[in-house]
C-alpha cells in the first residue's frame, strides 16, 4: 500500500506542485529585502560602526589622551601618543586606529571618559587598499565632524539606559 | 620584645616600632598617604586608622602610635572600615576628578585606595577648592588642586635633600604647599619628590603626558651618571627610554636617585652615532662596518705596539674594557689607561681606590673628613646619606677643599694639600676628633687625586688614615669617592699603563710629539682632543661628542641602557646593568665590536658570547664573581710620597647637570643648568 502511494505521488508530481505553489504564494506577499544601496534597513542607536573622534560644540577636540581606549582595546588596534599642547593641556599628537585589526567590540567608547571616541552609525567604509583602513587622527576627527548630528542623537537616545 | 595580637594573630615584634610597622610585619597592608619609611612621621592624613585595645574607644592613627605589650590591634572591624571610608570621602571632597589627564593615573596611591575605601559617588555639592599651581623648577610639574597635604614633599626637602624651601602656609581649607619665595628648588634630588607624592600633585615635567605606567616595559638596571651606581629601573616604550625610576637598595642608594640619573635620558635620543663613519678628505662620511674595519686594519698593519694607545671612557662597561685591554695586549701596546682625568690611582692594592667602608659605612661613621671633594655635585645621593648621618647626631664633619654648601654643617679646615699635611701632623684640632672617633671616615675625592701631585696627596691621606687608626680589621675608613662609573671597574681590570706604557697625559704628549700614531678612544670624551695631534683616532662610543668629532674612524657603540654590562661602583660593588632597548641603527654592543675588530686584525679575542667574556672578567679579577656584593679591598702600601703644590683642591664637577656625553645633549639637563644659573644669579 505504501509503495502504491509513493508511486502515485511520483507520477502525479505532487511535490513539484507543492513547491511551485509555495513560490507562487511568496510572489504575491510583500517583499522582505530592501533595495540596497537605494534603500537601507533601520539601525539602533547602539550600532557599532566606523569610529569617529568628536569635538565639543566650541570646536575643541574632546580627546584628552588618557589612553584608556588603547589600554582596553582587545585587538590592540589603537595607538596613541601624547604631549602637552602649547596651552599646557593634555592632547594627542597621534591617534591611530588600525581598522583591519578592530573587532568593533565598542570597548573603546565604553572606556572613554569624555565621549570622544565613538563608534558611529556608518558601516559603509570599505576601501580598495588596506592602507586606507589605517585611520589617523585627521581621518577620525573628520568622521566626527561629518557624523556629529547622528552620533549626538544616538548618544542622547541611549543615555536613558546608561 | 612586646607581644601584640593583630587581628587575632599573636606576634612578637621589636620594641619601639609603630603599630603600622607591626602590622606590616604581620603581613597586613595598612593604607597610608603621609607615612613613609624614610621620612619622619607626620600622622596627618589619618588614612592608617586602626582600632587598638586597650585604649580610648576610637580609631587611632597607627603610623604614629608605638606598639606596647599585650596590645590588641584590629584592622578590619566595622569601626576601622567606617573610619577609613570617612577619611577617604573627606580626601576626595577637594580632589579633582581628573584622573584621565593626570600623569599619576595608573600608579596613584589615592586612586588605588579609593578603589578599596572610596564611596562610588560624591555627596559634596559645593564648589571644590582651587589652588594656584607653584613653580618648582624644570623637573617638577605641580597641579596643586590635587594635593592632599600629606607633607611628604616638605619632609623630603627638609630632611633628606636638606633644602628648607618647601613648606605649608595657611590652615585647614586654605592650607597650601608652597616655596614661600617663588623660585626653583635648589636640590639635585628634586626628581624624588615626584616619586614620593602619593597623588598627582607633583609630577615629572619632562615626562608630562608622554606615557602611561601600564604601557611601559620595566628593566632593572644600574646607573652610570656617577660612580655611586644607583640601582634604577628603566621604563621603556618601544625603542625609547621613557623614564628612569629608583630601585630599592639600602646598601647603595636607599630609594633616591639624583636628577641627572633620572632626567638625562632624553640625551639618549639626540646626537646618537647610529652607523660607522670614516674620515675621507677631511670629512667624516658614512661607511659600512666592513669599510670602517678595513680603514683601521690598514692603519694598524705592521705598526709597532708602542705606537698604539687606548683610552677608556668614564661610562664604559667592564666587558668592553677587558676586551680593549686584551686587544691592546695582543697588539703589543702597553699604553692603556682608563683615568681620563689623570687621577693618580695606580690600581695597586684594591683598598687604595675603593670607598672601603661602603655607603652603609657612612651610617656608622662618627667623624668624617672630606678631602678635595664636593659630594653634593659628585654623588648627590651619597651626600644625602652623609646628611642622614649628620641628622642622626654626634658626627663631626670637616672638609679640606672647595667651599660649598653641602646641606649640612661642615667645618672647613683649609683648601689644599698643605692643610692635609698639617692635619696629618696633628696640628689641627680636628685631628683629635678623628683620633677619638671609633669609626673615622676619610673621603678622598677626585679633586685631590686628579692633579700632578695626586700621588703625594694619596700618600698623605693614607698616612693620615694610619695615624688616626682608620684602617683596622673591623673597619676601613679610607674612602675614595670616584666620579666616573667605569673607573673602579677599569682599575680592577688593570686598565693602567703596562711596563713602559704611557698614561693619558703621556699619550696626549706623545700624540703631540708624533710618537703615537693610533689612538683608540673607547667612549672617551673628557680628554683634550686638540692635543691628539696628527694621530689616527678611532672613536668607539654612542654619542657624537668631542671624541667622535676628532675621530678618523667612528664605530657606533651602545649606551648604558642598550647593552647588558657589568659596572663596579665606587665601593667596589659589582652590579649588572641589563638591556632595556636595542642600540639605534647599526650600533652594536661595545665588547662585540672589539671582538669583531680583533678578528679583522688577526688577533682573535677568545670569547664569543657574553657568558664567555664574563668568565674572562672573573679570570682577570675574582671580585667580578661576586655580583651585588661589596668585596672588601685589601690594604697595602700605595701612593708616592713627595712634595705637594700649594694649589687648592677643586671639585672635578663644575656643572652637576652636564658631566657626560649623554647629559651634555640632554635638553632637560640644559634647562636645569639654566635654572640653576638663574638661581645663583638671584642669590
Amino acid at each position: 500500500m505504501a509503495s502504491l502511494d509513493r508511486t502515485a505521488r511520483a507520477f502525479l508530481l505532487s511535490e513539484l506542485v507543492a513547491g511551485f505553489a509555495l513560490t507562487l504564494k511568496y510572489m504575491f506577499k510583500p517583499k522582505v529585502t530592501v533595495n540596497y544601496p537605494y534603500e537601507k534597513g533601520p539601525l539602533g542607536p547602539r550600532f557599532r560602526g566606523e569610529h569617529a573622534l568628536r569635538r565639543y560644540p566650541n570646536g575643541e577636540e574632546r580627546c584628552i589622551a588618557c589612553k584608556l581606549c588603547e589600554a582596553i582595546c582587545p585587538a590592540q588596534a589603537i595607538t596613541i601618543e601624547a604631549e602637552p599642547r602649547d596651552d599646557g593641556s593634555r592632547r594627542t599628537t597621534r591617534y591611530d586606529i588600525d581598522m583591519t585589526k578592530c573587532i568593533y567590540c565598542g570597548f573603546c567608547q565604553e572606556a572613554c571618559p569624555v565621549d570622544a571616541i565613538v563608534e558611529g552609525p556608518n558601516f559603509e567604509f570599505s576601501t580598495e587598499t588596506r592602507e586606507e583602513l589605517m585611520y589617523n587622527k585627521d581621518k577620525l576627527l573628520a568622521n566626527g565632524d561629518r557624523w556629529e548630528p547622528v552620533i549626538a542623537a544616538n548618544l542622547q537616545a541611549d543615555a536613558l539606559y546608561r | 620584645m612586646p607581644k601584640v595580637k593583630i587581628d587575632g594573630v599573636e606576634l612578637e615584634v621589636p620594641a619601639g616600632i609603630t603599630i603600622l610597622q607591626a602590622c606590616e610585619l604581620a603581613g597586613l597592608e595598612i593604607p597610608r598617604f603621609c607615612y613613609h619609611e624614610r621620612l619622619s612621621i607626620a600622622g596627618n592624613c589619618r588614612m592608617c586608622l586602626v582600632e587598638v585595645k586597650p585604649g580610648p574607644p576610637k580609631p587611632q592613627a597607627s603610623c604614629a602610635l608605638p606598639v606596647a605589650d599585650k596590645q590588641e590591634i584590629f584592622t578590619t572591624t566595622p569601626m576601622v572600615q567606617k573610619a577609613r571610608n570617612g577619611v577617604m570621602e573627606f580626601l576626595l571632597i577637594n580632589h579633582p576628578l581628573d584622573c584621565p589627564i593626570c600623569d599619576q593615573g595608573g600608579e596613584c596611591d589615592l586612586q588605588d585606595q579609593a578603589m578599596a575605601y572610596g564611596f562610588d559617588r560624591s555627596r559634596f555639592h559645593e564648589n571644590k577648592r582651587a589652588v594656584p599651581d607653584k613653580e618648582l623648577g624644570p623637573l617638577v610639574k605641580t597641579s596643586m588642586n590635587r594635593c592632599i597635604h600629606c607633607t611628604r614633599c616638605i619632609r623630603f626637602a627638609t630632611e633628606v635633600a636638606g633644602v628648607e624651601e618647601l613648606g605649608a602656609t595657611g590652615r585647614g581649607e586654605s592650607m597650601e604647599v608652597t616655596t614661600y619665595v617663588k623660585h626653583a628648588l635648589s636640590t639635585e634630588l628634586a626628581g624624588n619628590l615626584v616619586d614620593l607624592c602619593p597623588v598627582g600633585a607633583l609630577t615629572s615635567k619632562p615626562y608630562a603626558f608622554e606615557a602611561r605606567s601600564w604601557e611601559l616595559q620595566k628593566t632593572e638596571s644600574v646607573d652610570v651618571m656617577d660612580a655611586l651606581g644607583s640601582n634604577i629601573r628603566i621604563d621603556t616604550r618601544g625603542a625609547q627610554v621613557m623614564r628612569v625610576l629608583p630601585r630599592l637598595n639600602d646598601d647603595v642608594n636607599e630609594e633616591w636617585i639624583s636628577d641627572k640619573t633620572r632626567h638625562a635620558i632624553d640625551g639618549l635620543r639626540h646626537q646618537r652615532l647610529d652607523r660607522p663613519y670614516v674620515r675621507r678628505a677631511g670629512k667624516l662620511v658614512e661607511a659600512t662596518w666592513d669599510e670602517a674595519f678595513a680603514a683601521i686594519a690598514a692603519k694598524l698593519k705592521g705598526l709597532d705596539g708602542a705606537k698604539i694607545a687606548a683610552i677608556a671612557g668614564d661610562q664604559c662597561d667592564a666587558e668592553s674594557m677587558v676586551a680593549l685591554k686584551d686587544l691592546m695586549t695582543a697588539l703589543g701596546s702597553p699604553n692603556v689607561d682608563c683615568r681620563q682625568d689623570g687621577a693618580k690611582l695606580e690600581g695597586g692594592p684594591r683598598g687604595s681606590y675603593l670607598f672601603n667602608p661602603g655607603v652603609r659605612g657612612i651610617d656608622q661613621a662618627d667623624a668624617i673628613l672630606l678631602v678635595g671633594t664636593n659630594p653634593r655635585l659628585e654623588a648627590p645621593v651619597l651626600n644625602a646619606r652623609i646628611r642622614k648621618r649628620h641628622l642622626a647626631g654626634r658626627c663631626a664633619i670637616a672638609s679640606i677643599g672647595p667651599a660649598a654648601d653641602l646641606t649640612y654643617p661642615v667645618e672647613r679646615l683649609g683648601a689644599g694639600p698643605a692643610t692635609l699635611a698639617e692635619l696629618a701632623e696633628g696640628k689641627l684640632g680636628f685631628f683629635a676628633k678623628l683620633e677619638a672617633a671609633k669609626h673615622p671616615l676619610i673621603v678622598l675625592g677626585m679633586g685631590a687625586l686628579a692633579r700632578d701631585d695626586g700621588g703625594a696627596v694619596l700618600a698623605q691621606a693614607r698616612d693620615l688614615a694610619d695615624k688616626i687608626g682608620a684602617v683596622r680589621a673591623d673597619w676601613n675608613g679610607f674612602a675614595v669617592l670616584h666620579t666616573a662609573a667605569a673607573r673602579v671597574g677599569g682599575l680592577d681590570l688593570g686598565l693602567v699603563p703596562g711596563m713602559g706604557g704611557r698614561d693619558v697625559a703621556g699619550i696626549l704628549a706623545d700624540c703631540e710629539a708624533g710618537e703615537i700614531a693610533v689612538v683608540y678612544l673607547l667612549a672617551a670624551d673628557e680628554i683634550d682632543t686638540k692635543r691628539l695631534g696628527k694621530a689616527f683616532v678611532i672613536y668607539q662610543g654612542h654619542h657624537g661628542d668631542a671624541g667622535a668629532h676628532r675621530a678618523d674612524v667612528v664605530l657606533p657603540g651602545a649606551a648604558y641602557t642598550e647593552k647588558p654590562g657589568t659596572y663596579v661602583n665606587t665601593e667596589g660593588r659589582v652590579q649588572l646593568a641589563r638591556r632595556a632597548v636595542y642600540p639605534p641603527g647599526d650600533a652594536r654592543e661595545d665588547w662585540a665590536i672589539l671582538r669583531a675588530l680583533s678578528e679583522r686584525l688577526g688577533k682573535i679575542l677568545p670569547y664569543d658570547t657574553l657568558d664567555q667574556i664574563r668568565s674572562r672578567l672573573v679570570m682577570v679579577n675574582k671580585s667580578f664573581a661576586a655580583i651585588d656584593q661589596q668585596e672588601p679591598g685589601h690594604w697595602g702600601g700605595f701612593g708616592t710620597p713627595g712634595k705637594t703644590s700649594d694649589a687648592p683642591f677643586v671639585s672635578p664637577v663644575a656643572n652637576f647637570y652636564m658631566t657626560c656625553p649623554i647629559s651634555r645633549v640632554s635638553r632637560t639637563m640644559a634647562a636645569c643648568t639654566a635654572s640653576r644659573a638663574q638661581l645663583m644669579a638671584a642669590e
